[in-house]
């Protein structure tokens, strides 16, 4: 019924494209943020180091006090002294794999694993001070805190920018769809002569808006998607940071899927409001 | 059906038609002369409600033009079959599109023999695919006169309907339009053309008017 316009098909196709491309690595984003935060979360409650340097003679009672201390600490599940093995592993990537820790002095570490809120570290500091001296409480879980925290707020900030993609589409759908209303007012004064309600006027405009979106988005999601899967994998390099978060992992594949439709529903949504507005003002 | 009471219309400062009452009964035939820029186009517009009167009342199969919402407003006029000077076609779509869009409009399935016999009738069936640009004048109005009579309208409203058309072709179709208010369709033609109003007296009860001086005037008893 309305006759095609290269610019407004361009411009709407074209649009769609490129957001759609957009929204995907936004989603990516937030999904991996969340990867990012539930692992941070998770790892938040598993544990902290109790790290004892003493002198060969006191290393033995000053471990046996600290296990005391700890065992009787409110909010401590459990605690393990490490094994020389484990602790060759954690030096490894420093001094390789055969490091001869049996011959070296070094500080003996113990495994603390949290329970429920977990414990209070100020006043654990202050009983290992008194009473241990060697020991240094490593609570290298509180860093992550703030961790959690920025990747939650990666999160949001990938939500909002989904909500400005789609706001922003809106607009440049709205804006061509107006552009064709006025150049096709021959159109709508025919088919006002001949007895179309608006509604019929609108889905004119609408139908041809919304298919040219889909097809658009469609392709840009596909292009999206496969420049994520050309992505090169992170994991054991950089997996644990933000970069390694980004892209997606099994089902989150299907989120993306989820573009073109959306990209259509807010194209026919933008049209059909431009095109009322614009019946409307015009008589 | 349509009925103009006290009816003014303004443009800007000037005032177009003052005075203006009429009533288009079912079945009933009106030709409407005056000289050209007298306003009657402006009346056929006001008979449709394209224009709002800006004084009096249009009545609209009963309903008064200001009060009607816009979907009332495009329901009534399905009921009035519209030939401009200018024909109006959509000019991106075919022939036989452009007459059946009465149909499509109202979201009615086509009647496709009904299409194709009119445009036989109107001397288009070998033009149905083409486009309203490559057609000739003559060509364009009888497709219009086509578009306004396929979906059988209470109304028929015609602004100069043959003023591209020669003799023959615009007695055709005066008799399709003296057959549609025989079948008790209301005819209201404008034209200039008198022998035209002269042979669609001889064959049917017309009633002329005349717009002078922005009033409507029954014509004189030599038409």
């Amino acid at each position: 019924m309305v006759p095609g316009s290269g610019f407004t098909a361009v411009l709407t196709t074209g649009t769609a494209l490129a957001m759609a491309f957009l929204a995907v690595f936004a989603l990516a984003l937030g999904l991996g943020a969340d990867r990012l935060a539930d692992r941070w979360q998770a790892t938040l409650a598993q544990s902290a180091t109790l790290r004892i340097s003493a002198p060969a003679g006191e290393m033995a009672v000053q471990t046996s006090r600290a296990l005391d201390i700890l065992r009787a600490t409110p909010g401590i599940a459990s605690v393990r002294v490490l094994e020389p093995e484990e602790q060759r592993a954690l030096l490894a990537p420093w001094f390789g794999p055969d490091l001869p820790v049996e011959r070296l002095t070094l500080p003996r570490m113990i495994e603390i694993v949290e329970a429920g809120e977990g414990f209070d570290p100020v006043g654990l500091r202050m009983r290992l001070v008194a009473e241990v001296p060697g020991a240094v409480l490593d609570d290298h879980s509180r860093w992550r805190a703030p961790m959690v925290a920025a990747a939650a707020h990666l999160r949001t900030l990938a939500v909002l920018s989904v909500a400005l993609i789609a706001a922003a589409t809106a607009a440049m759908v709205a804006l061509a769809a107006s552009f064709s209303l006025a150049a096709n007012a021959q159109v709508i004064a025919v088919l006002r002569l001949v007895g179309a309600r608006d509604a019929f006027i609108a889905r004119a405009f609408t139908r041809r808006f919304t298919l040219r979106a889909l097809a658009g988005a469609a392709l840009g999601t596909g292009l999206g998607m496969g420049a994520l899967a050309l992505m090169p994998a992170l994991d054991g390099i950089a997996g644990d940071t933000a970069l390694g978060g980004i892209g997606l992992r099994g089902r989150d594949w299907l989120w993306p899927l989820l573009v073109p439709p959306f990209a259509a529903i807010t194209a026919w949504t933008a049209t059909r409001a431009a095109a009322f507005r614009v019946l409307r003002r015009e008589g | 059906m349509i009925r103009l009471e006290e009816v003014a219309q303004d443009y800007g400062d000037r005032r177009l038609l003052r005075d203006v009452d009429l009533h288009i009964a079912k079945g009933s035939f009106h030709f409407l002369t005056g000289p050209s820029g007298a306003g009657k186009t402006t009346l056929l517009r006001l008979c449709y409600g394209e224009l709002t009167a800006s004084r009096g009342r249009v009545l609209l199969f009963g309903e008064d033009r200001k009060d009607m919402g816009r979907d009332a407003l495009a329901d009534a006029r399905r009921q009035v079959g519209v030939i401009h000077q200018d024909c109006r076609f959509l000019d991106h779509l075919g022939v036989a599109e452009n007459v059946a869009l009465p149909f499509t409009a109202a979201g009615l399935p086509v009647p496709a023999d009904d299409l194709r016999e009119l445009l036989g009738w109107v001397g288009l069936a070998a033009q149905a695919q083409a486009r309203p640009p490559t057609l000739s004048g003559g060509e364009r109005q009888r497709a219009a006169l086509a578009r306004a009579v396929i979906a059988q309208p209470a109304v028929v409203l015609a602004d100069e309907p043959t003023g591209n058309l020669d003799w023959e072709m615009s007695l055709r179709i005066l008799s399709l339009l003296v057959e549609l208010n025989r079948m008790g369709t209301a005819v209201l033609i404008a034209t200039h053309d008198l022998n035209l109003i002269r042979s669609a007296k001889a064959q049917v009860s017309a009633r002329v008017l005349r717009i002078a001086e922005g009033t409507l005037q029954s014509a004189g008893s030599d038409l």
